[in-house]
């Protein structure tokens, strides 16, 4: 049982992380020595990690590229969007944790669904095949979003598909996105989402499912023939993965009082996946990791403004090429050998 | 010497459908028939007309010079590949129409003549994947650690490091499946194999890149397996000293065609056999 | 139905234009085996030179279009040596992501330097529009210049890869490169190589694209990048014919759909013909299937 105690701490060390971290940032936001910059990222650095910590399990866990989680996303925040408008137009539900949580449960579950209907025609296929074709979802998704209109009149929602012609008020106006929304997200509520998150992720990789789930990535043969239904069990993790990020979505939509499609395009799944290539593939805790600082990171450049993407993009270039060097690689084993081998000697010693 | 103790003295005997099962097994259903198994490949003819009975405790032997069809075999068997031709019963159920999946709950499991560990993940994972229709339990079960969780990961341990123990593996465990040496991953995947609970067991060359001592073990615990478990076994191998020490019944392909079946007497003075390994001797020579 | 073939020329243009860029994709996936994202930047670059040389540097269209092509071969060139050829052992998502970084990197490099405001770009066509049925009917010269381009470079590729000793190379690093190592051939040089017809390729392309849509700015490769990949997977990574049917379609039903369903749907309608084609025919149109040996 030393292999689950090992895995057991493991997680302790991520969540603990993530726990002290909270902490930190609300002594630092209590006390005022937090920038104005600064606290305007925490929530988006809290939907971020969840993001990455969701598509690593897709990319990760499950081995299949996904270029489109950003759609995934969207669906989540408009979800969470017309839900909470309609919560408190409809229900007068004034009390805002109760109707954050809904939102992003009614847009996790929304997400869901987008994710079982793609992911029976997306994982039929293999490869880099399957990578366009989330690609494909995921700027179908955008495209689709721009054109729904949502208006509220009264106590009613009403819902349009390319004609803006609705009564009442328009608070999701196609291409130029949902106005007006009221911002209930708090940085507790993506706190709590984070720990979700992880605690679901976690624990279904170390369990039968995630076993399963990791030996279809592993060897798709071997795994059916040890009776293993490949595909239940891909589906399983992307569905899981859309269900997180449509989550996350809703609790970024509902951070700004304005939210327009095209902010989940193409560019914000290939920044979600360079958390997750950066944080190391299959490495929940790396993702975390990754997610903050690369968050933060351009934030931090702001100084230099027109460089800082620049900057961005050497610093991408530089670390894939320094962590598939085989010098290197070599290097950091040998060192990371020996001192294993140092450890057993001085157990068995 | 050590080869009269482990040489099979069983008696085989006729079945209707041309093969011979040992004669213990004969009252009890065949664990595997297979009825005029056919498979194309682009007009290409790959296996042709394969028919063959496996007794319920039978170790059986398939051999053939490189190319004969001998993996194709085991990919229709299992379901890899759909016949063109014919069909394949699981202890007495049709297989027509299923996948791996199913033929593989149905009670058949294979290894690999390359490998196929889930090498990333440690040796004690890769049986606890094989014990998959084993132990269940469901996904929410697992997110939110219900008792019933526990309980079947205990179960789940104990099994893995039991069927271990088959080819003394337990300390390997903690292992990472693609760090072991060639010969202990040939023997984790007949472990992966055995934790789906097969009643026959497909073993693609488990001899491959052993040594001669390494492959005497395999043998004996072939023996052990099938006493041990009560299940039929059939292998592809080259190591006609392994073929002819243990298997009872034994069936020769040779361009996808079965050139010969009987016992390991039989076959080793099969003229049509000779020919096919050696090819045909000159006259006079 | 006069307004059909107009809309049906322009998207013949249109995607011949993706063709050529789909091309250089398929090359690069054929013989590298990598998603070259940085692909669509090269485009932009090409656009911006050919933008300064005839602008600012007073030089002759055509000699625009030449420093473009020299100018991106060389790009190509360097940013496979810098940043692929290193990874060459490395995870495809490892090469993946750099290729990422380069098309960051590109974007805004040409940010500092030209800027982030969009320039309207001049045409390099000087050939005047031919007017059919009376006027109704207007094919730009832009039109007939892209759609020739677009046939001559087809042509050229095809003999070049089947008739040539380094096109034949080229095929066969694609189909084996430990083998091609064996028999002798150059594969650092055969990868370079295709970079560098892609690079040139994607000149060709970017010059032609903003000579038909005069917008240029830092991201005017990356959608066209990305529609010209679905091109190459539509019609079947690594095959020259697969990438001028698929770029064609792709364009074609771009602007159709744009005139007949929604501008706004036009992308979506793209990418939702590709997701079929891909669920009946897994490789693309002229993919060949490949299955994986148990």
């Amino acid at each position: 049982m030393k292999q689950s105690k090992k895995r057991f701490l493991n997680n302790l060390i991520t969540y603990g992380m993530v726990v002290i971290a909270f902490i930190i940032c609300q002594v630092m936001v209590q006390n005022g020595s937090m920038s104005r910059s600064f606290k305007g990222q925490l929530v988006p650095i809290c939907v971020y990690i969840v993001m990455a910590v969701s598509l690593n399990l897709t990319v990760g866990i499950s081995g299949e590229l996904s270029l489109g989680h950003a759609g995934f996303m969207s669906i989540g925040a408009f979800s969470g969007i017309v839900a909470s408008t309609w919560l408190l137009n409809s229900f007068n539900m004034e009390n805002t944790v109760v109707r954050l949580i809904l939102s992003m449960v009614f847009g996790g579950v929304m997400a869901g669904v987008a994710g079982v209907l793609i992911g029976i025609p997306v994982l039929r296929l293999r490869g880099d095949y399957l990578a366009i074709v989330t690609l494909a979802f995921g700027e179908i998704i955008r495209n689709v979003l721009n054109c729904l209109y949502f208006s509220v009149d009264g106590r009613k929602i009403y819902v349009s598909f390319n004609d803006p012609d609705l009564p009442g008020k328009i608070f999701v106006n196609g291409p130029a996105g949902a106005t007006g929304i009221a911002k209930i997200a708090t940085f507790t509520m993506g706190f709590v989402l984070v720990l979700f998150a992880l605690f679901v992720v976690l624990n279904l990789i170390n369990s039968r499912t995630g076993r399963a789930i990791m030996a279809t990535r592993d060897n798709r043969i071997a795994a059916e023939s040890v009776g293993i239904a490949v595909t239940k069990y891909k589906m399983i993790a992307f569905v899981v993965a859309a269900v997180l990020a449509g989550m996350a979505g809703a609790l970024y939509g509902l951070n700004a009082s304005t939210t327009v499609a095209s902010k989940f395009k193409f560019d914000t799944s290939i920044l979600v996946l360079v958390f997750v290539v950066l944080g190391g593939i299959g490495n929940i805790r790396g993702s975390v990791i990754a997610a903050t600082l690369l968050t933060v990171l351009p934030e931090m450049l702001r100084a230099f403004a027109d460089y800082r993407m620049l900057v961005y993009a050497v610093v991408l270039i530089l670390v894939m090429l320094a962590t598939n060097n085989p010098f290197l690689k070599n290097l950091a084993n040998s060192i990371f050998h020996r001192e294993k081998q140092q450890k057993k000697e001085g157990e068995a010693a | 010497m050590t080869q009269l103790k482990r040489k099979s003295n069983t008696k085989m005997v006729p079945v209707p459908s041309e093969s011979i099962v040992p004669e213990r097994d004969i009252n009890k259903s065949p664990v595997l028939e297979a009825r005029h198994l056919g498979i194309e490949f682009g007009g290409l003819k790959a296996v042709e007309d394969f028919n063959l009975t496996i007794g319920k405790t039978e170790i059986a032997g398939l051999i053939g010079p490189n190319g004969a069809g001998k993996t194709t075999v085991f990919n229709l068997l299992t379901k890899v590949y759909q016949p063109t031709t014919g069909t394949v019963l699981i202890n007495g159920r049709d297989t027509a129409g299923m996948n791996t999946v199913q033929a593989n709950k149905l009670g058949i499991a294979r290894t690999f003549q390359n490998i196929r560990l889930f090498s990333q993940m440690s040796v004690e994972d890769n049986v606890r994947i094989g014990l998959h229709n084993q132990v269940k339990y469901g996904m929410f079960t697992g997110i939110f650690r219900l008792p019933a969780f526990w309980k079947q990961e205990r179960v789940q341990h104990e099994k893995a490091m039991d069927l271990l123990s088959i080819f003394d593996m337990q300390d390997m465990a903690e292992m990472k499946a693609g760090s072991l040496p060639y010969g202990a991953q040939r023997r984790l995947e007949i472990v992966r194999a055995l934790a789906t609970n097969p009643s026959l067991l497909l073993l693609d060359e488990p001899a491959a890149g052993m040594n001669p001592h390494e492959t005497e073990e395999l043998m004996d615990n072939i023996i052990k397996i099938r006493d041990k478990f009560q299940i039929a076994v059939m292998l592809i191998e080259h190591d006609m000293n392994l073929v002819m020490g243990i298997c009872e019944g034994i069936c020769v392909l040779n361009y996808g065609k079965v050139i010969a079946k009987g016992t390991a007497e039989e076959i080793q003075q099969n003229p049509v056999v000779i020919e096919a390994y050696l090819g045909k001797q000159k006259e006079g020579a | 139905m006069i307004t059909f073939l107009s809309h049906l020329v322009n998207g013949l243009s249109l995607g011949s234009v993706y063709a050529i860029i789909a091309l250089g994709y398929s090359m690069v996936y054929g013989i590298a085996k990598m998603l070259n994202f940085a692909h669509g930047d090269v485009i932009m670059v090409g656009g911006y030179i050919c933008f300064c040389a005839t602008q600012y540097w007073g030089m002759s269209p055509l000699l625009g279009v030449l420093l473009s092509i020299v100018v991106c071969t060389v790009l190509g060139v360097v940013i496979e040596g810098l940043a692929y050829k290193p990874l060459r052992q490395a995870t495809s998502l490892a090469v993946l992501i750099t290729a990422i970084g380069v098309s960051y990197f590109l974007q805004n490099i040409a940010q500092i330097i030209w800027g982030a405001n969009p320039k309207s770009f001049p045409s390099v066509v000087s050939i005047p529009s031919i007017f059919l049925f009376d006027g109704q009917m207007v094919i730009s010269g832009e039109t007939m210049v892209t759609v020739l381009a677009n046939i001559v470079i087809m042509i050229a590729l095809t003999l070049f890869t089947n008739k040539t000793k380094m096109g034949k190379a080229m095929r066969v690093v694609s189909e084996d490169r430990g083998a091609a190592e064996l028999m002798g051939i150059n594969v650092n040089f055969t990868i370079s190589l295709t970079f560098a017809i892609g690079s040139a390729l994607a000149a060709v392309a970017g010059v032609l694209l903003c000579s038909s849509y005069p917008v240029l700015q830092p991201t005017t490769g990356s959608m066209p990048g990305i529609k010209a990949f679905t091109a190459a997977v539509f019609g079947g990574i690594g095959s020259i014919p697969g990438a001028l049917i698929g770029g064609l379609l792709l364009g074609v039903i771009e602007i159709l759909g744009k005139a007949y369903v929604s501008t706004e749907l036009s992308d979506a309608l793209v990418f939702a013909v590709l997701i079929v084609v891909l669920l009946v025919k897994p490789t693309g149109l002229l993919g060949k299937a490949v299955h994986e040996k148990v």
